[in-house]
């Protein structure tokens, strides 16, 4: 594609200039060359290539949507729920903005797993993109960290028993698990304290955390290229011309764009239509309602745990679930060293081990919502 | 084409931009009702009267006792849950559903409340009569 | 590692090593040996300790050989040791005479230490009240303790049998157990309010056993399907009425007719001032009925519902009010208001209901219904009047209420209606652009004949 400012669609004198003008102090041209040349793979997997690019953009309507709430929440037991019964009911949208917060929160949870999954399935955390792998994956524990921490900001009663019982669990871990406990709590209990911990989480150490992080992903993946399934490689070595590739931009950028639209128009829906419920003030002195559960995407840890006996041994059945669950994540993230080069063949028993993990986290969730 | 991507887009922006600017804007009523709210203004009560309120989602009752002095406390009794009222007759509160009294420090004293009303901290804020829930309670 | 080799060399590691365990030992050393000494005089001490803490059961020798024996002679170490008299100090000599410290049973049980033996049922009362009326005697144990249990018992109509000759009705120790006496306070008394109508019950409600006194036996049955027993036991109100509350417990009677409504409105004030206004305190009166009793009757005292007043078939006027007649119009009527602000108040709580679910926020419509239902809870009350125009007073108040917040509910529906259409306007805005998008992508990619799927 030519580099020239007039070969480009849709240019006017205006843009030009302006282009000149930050190309004379930023090399902008320069900035934008890797870019211009950055191409998309095209084949009948190409579709999975858009879940990286919604989670991305989930995440930017969290953090505006997050601004605009930081306008009206206060963080403070006293005050969290009714300045969120506030934004539902004073604010002009309010119920608009927030609804959209936790709706997207929920969509972001779900495509950043699904782009794990397809990125496992397609095969494309190995060498030379195990560092993107491992940004990913810090990344995905980063998402689940901001979901923990913002749901309880509300401070209603689900939220608080839900936040009461997930750091009580991390609690059991052995050795680390009560200092643990007591730094995320800001103290023994759940108190205001763990409020203002929570809040100070979710809007400053996280959101850091995962800008850098979201760097050096985007980073890696703009250095390294997109990666091509393994089948689909060997099928265009061995018919070159077969291969096919589209621009970045603006072609799969327009695509992806339109994705985003979807994404918008689907949270609109659900925003409107089924409003996130602002529950009842918290109360310590309460005992905790019955069936309380987490959110579903803590739901197929907590139903193992159920599920688990009292006892295996010696051993405390949930402490071992933990255990087992801290080694699985473990094994998750090292994948990339664990499998060895793309076609190897340890590579097949990791496809199956990811197909028996979705299995397994699909069916312990649904079994957790089925059973009473 | 142009028309339909160009219109597009700028409806789905406004209609995207038009909800953020009135969220900007703060609403009047800038009260959160949560732990502290104002009941009254000075002067509004006469002396020896009452003023039910609303405090948080739960009424309150505000009253100015003969000598002149505030008082606050939940409004709602602990028999089965009616609004009581300030009886000016009685110096007392009273639950006009089953005759429950209450003192004017919210102790029930007579009738089948079985538990005082709940007491709240009130104290004058420039014009403002502000009651708050008590501290550490 | 060492290897050990009979040397110079390994005895002098040997006696290293067992010099570094024995420095590693001393500072423990230094605390093992006063820690064992403490451990050793806390176990000899706390168990002396504890008997201290209980009270000191003044020894009977009657105890030994009675704790074998079945009932009816037979009284345990425990069951005396739970007694209130016991805990206080006095022996089975204080009732029964004897010498208590004679461990054999001729001379503990000899008459002339004064042994009486099993006293006679007529003579329970007396023998108690020597102790349980003498005012000086009792403020040494209790002060507060009332001391006229007696003479009220005189009044009683189980005293009054009892001084027939009636030794089948109820004296002290039928109601207060004799050898396990707790205080009423403790809720394990037969006499504590939780358990009284049980205790009355196991004479009064055995048919056989009250044959020859011709009165019912069903009471307590009435009473356990009460709203009253329901207060005390299922939500724990102890201030709930029961048997003693309203008969009297010493002075045990049944009220009479002309007191019945003195006795409910101890409680229930307004019910009895709002009566005493109605035309129906003077012809029950009349009639020789009990004011509150005729509609609520006595024992079963169901909670009241709106059926219970108007002309349905549920409905108590009737029972005297034919067609026709004043009284079975107003009836009707007042029956009609209530029906209409019930009614009135569950609209506006459905149509709440609606609006909540569908996301939307009624927390002042929710808290101006409370008021709505203080209309109808006093409306309910003001029916103790009988004149439809008080109670209309009450349900016009609440009718108000409800339609205002019949209308916010209303309002909040209209509110989620302008929501959708705002989401539709939205939907369209952005279906635009896609399509937009996919004809621009179409055409950018047929010109250029690149790539595209």
């Amino acid at each position: 594609m030519a580099s020239s400012p007039e070969a480009t669609p849709a240019t006017s004198p205006h843009s030009n200039r302006l282009v000149r003008w930050l190309d004379e102090r930023f090399g902008w041209e320069q900035l934008l060359a890797p870019l211009r040349h950055k191409t998309v793979p095209v084949h009948k997997l190409s579709y999975w290539y858009f879940l990286g690019g919604i989670t991305f953009f989930l995440f930017t309507i969290q953090v505006l949507t997050g601004i605009l709430l930081l306008l009206y929440y206060r963080p403070s037991a006293n005050e969290a729920f009714e300045s969120v019964q506030y934004i539902m009911t004073q604010v002009k949208f309010g119920w608009l903005v927030r609804s959209i917060h936790s709706w997207s929160a929920n969509l972001m949870i779900f495509t950043a797993f699904a782009h794990m999954f397809s990125v496992l399935f397609l095969r494309a955390y190995t060498k030379p993109r195990e560092l993107t792998w491992l940004t990913g994956m810090v990344l995905l524990f980063l998402v689940l960290g901001f979901g923990f921490s913002g749901y309880l900001l509300p401070w209603n009663t689900l939220a608080f028993f839900a936040t009461k019982v997930g750091t009580e669990i991390t609690g059991q871990v052995p050795i680390i698990g009560k200092p643990l406990l007591i730094f995320l709590r800001g103290g023994e209990e759940v108190t205001g304290a763990t409020l203002t911990r929570f809040f100070g989480f979710h809007v400053a150490l996280l959101p850091g955390l995962a800008t850098v992080l979201i760097g050096l992903h985007l980073a890696l993946i703009q250095r390294l290229g997109i990666s091509v399934p393994p089948g689909q490689e060997a099928a265009w070595k061995a018919l070159p011309p077969n291969q096919r590739e589209m621009p970045f931009f603006p072609n799969f950028f327009v695509r992806e764009v339109m994705a985003w639209y979807i994404a918008l128009g689907v949270l609109g829906v659900l925003a409107a239509l089924y409003p996130w419920e602002l529950g009842t003030k918290a109360d310590p002195f309460v005992a905790a309602p019955a069936g309380i559960r987490p959110e579903w995407y803590f739901m197929f840890m907590f139903q193992t745990l159920k599920f688990l006996p009292a006892k295996l041994g010696p051993i405390d059945g949930e402490l071992l679930g933990i255990l087992g669950f801290g080694v699985a994540a473990l094994i998750w993230v090292l994948l990339p060293f664990l499998g060895g080069d793309r076609n190897n063949r340890r590579q097949v028993f990791i496809r199956g081990l990811g197909v028996f993990a979705l299995a397994y986290m699909l069916s312990m969730t649904v079994y957790g919502y089925m059973a009473k | 084409m142009q028309f339909l991507l160009g219109g597009g887009l700028l409806a789905s922006a406004v209609a995207f931009l038009y909800p953020v600017l009135r969220y900007l804007v703060p609403p009047a009523a800038t009260d959160l009702g949560g732990d502290s709210v104002v009941a009254a203004k000075v002067g509004e009560l006469k002396v020896n009267s009452g003023k039910i309120f609303r405090f948080g989602s739960r009424p309150g009752l505000l009253i100015r006792t003969a000598d002149g002095e505030y008082r606050a406390m939940s409004a709602v009794c602990t028999h089965l849950q009616c609004t009581v009222q300030y009886r000016s007759d009685l110096h007392e509160v009273w639950c006009a559903c089953h005759n429950g009294m209450y003192d004017l420090n919210g102790r029930n004293i007579s009738g089948p409340p079985p538990r005082p009303l709940q007491a709240y901290d009130v104290h004058i804020n420039g014009d403002d009569i502000v009651v708050s829930r008590r501290r550490g309670a | 590692m060492a290897t050990w080799r009979n040397n110079g060399t390994a005895s002098a590691l040997r006696s290293k090593r067992t010099r570094r365990l024995l420095l590693l030992l001393r500072p423990a050393s230094r605390f093992l040996l006063p820690a064992a000494l403490v451990l050793a005089a806390a176990c000899l001490l706390l168990p002396a300790a504890s008997f201290a803490a209980e009270p000191q059961l003044a020894k009977s020798s009657c105890v030994d050989c009675h704790s074998s024996f079945p009932a009816p002679t037979g009284v345990t170490e425990e069951q005396w040791a739970t007694d209130i008299h016991a805990q206080k100090g006095l022996t089975c000599a204080s009732c029964h005479g004897g010498d208590p410290k004679d461990p054999s049973p001729e001379g503990a049980m000899n008459k002339k230490a004064g042994f009486r033996g099993k006293p006679k049922r007529t003579e329970i009362p007396e023998m108690c009240a020597k102790c349980h009326s003498d005012g000086a005697y009792m403020r040494q144990y209790n002060p507060s303790l009332r001391t006229d249990q007696f003479a009220q018992y005189q009044t009683s109509i189980h005293g009054k049998r009892l001084a027939k000759g009636d030794t089948k009705v109820a004296v002290c120790v039928d109601c207060h157990s004799v050898h396990g006496i707790r205080p009423a306070k403790d809720p394990r008394s037969t006499v504590n309010p939780l358990n009284v109508a049980n205790t009355c019950a196991r004479c009064h409600a055995d048919a056989a056993y009250m044959k020859e006194y011709k009165i019912n036996t069903d009471q307590f049955a009435g009473y356990s399907a009460s709203v009253h027993h329901e207060a005390m036991v299922v939500r724990g109100d102890l201030s709930a009425p029961t048997c003693t509350t309203c008969h009297g417990n010493h002075g045990a009677a049944p009220p009479g007719v002309a007191s019945v409504e003195n006795v409910c409105s101890t409680c229930h004030v307004f019910q009895a001032q709002l009566f005493d206004t109605s035309p129906h305190k003077a012809a029950f009166a009349a009639m020789g009925t009990g004011s509150c009793v005729t509609c609520h009757s006595n024992h079963r005292i169901v909670h009241p519902t709106d059926k219970l007043i108007g002309t349905g078939n549920e409905a108590v006027c009737t029972n005297c009010h034919a067609a026709g007649d004043p009284g079975f119009a107003a009836a009707g009527r007042i029956h009609d208001d209530l029906s209409r602000l019930d009614e009135a108040l569950k609209r506006s709580d459905q149509i709440l209901d609606k609006a909540e679910s569908s996301g939307m926020e009624v927390s002042q419509a929710r808290l101006e219904e409370a008021q709505g239902r203080d209309s109808l809870i006093k409306a309910r009350v003001t029916v103790h009047t009988f004149q439809p125009d008080k109670v209309e007073q009450d349900t016009q108040a609440g009718m108000k209420i409800a339609d205002k917040t019949y209308k916010a509910g209303v309002q909040a529906l209209a509110e989620r209606d302008y929501r959708r259409k705002g989401l539709g306007l939205a939907l369209i805005a952005i279906v635009a652009v896609l399509i937009g998008l996919r004809m621009y992508i179409r055409q950018a990619e047929s010109q250029k004949g690149e790539g595209g799927s």
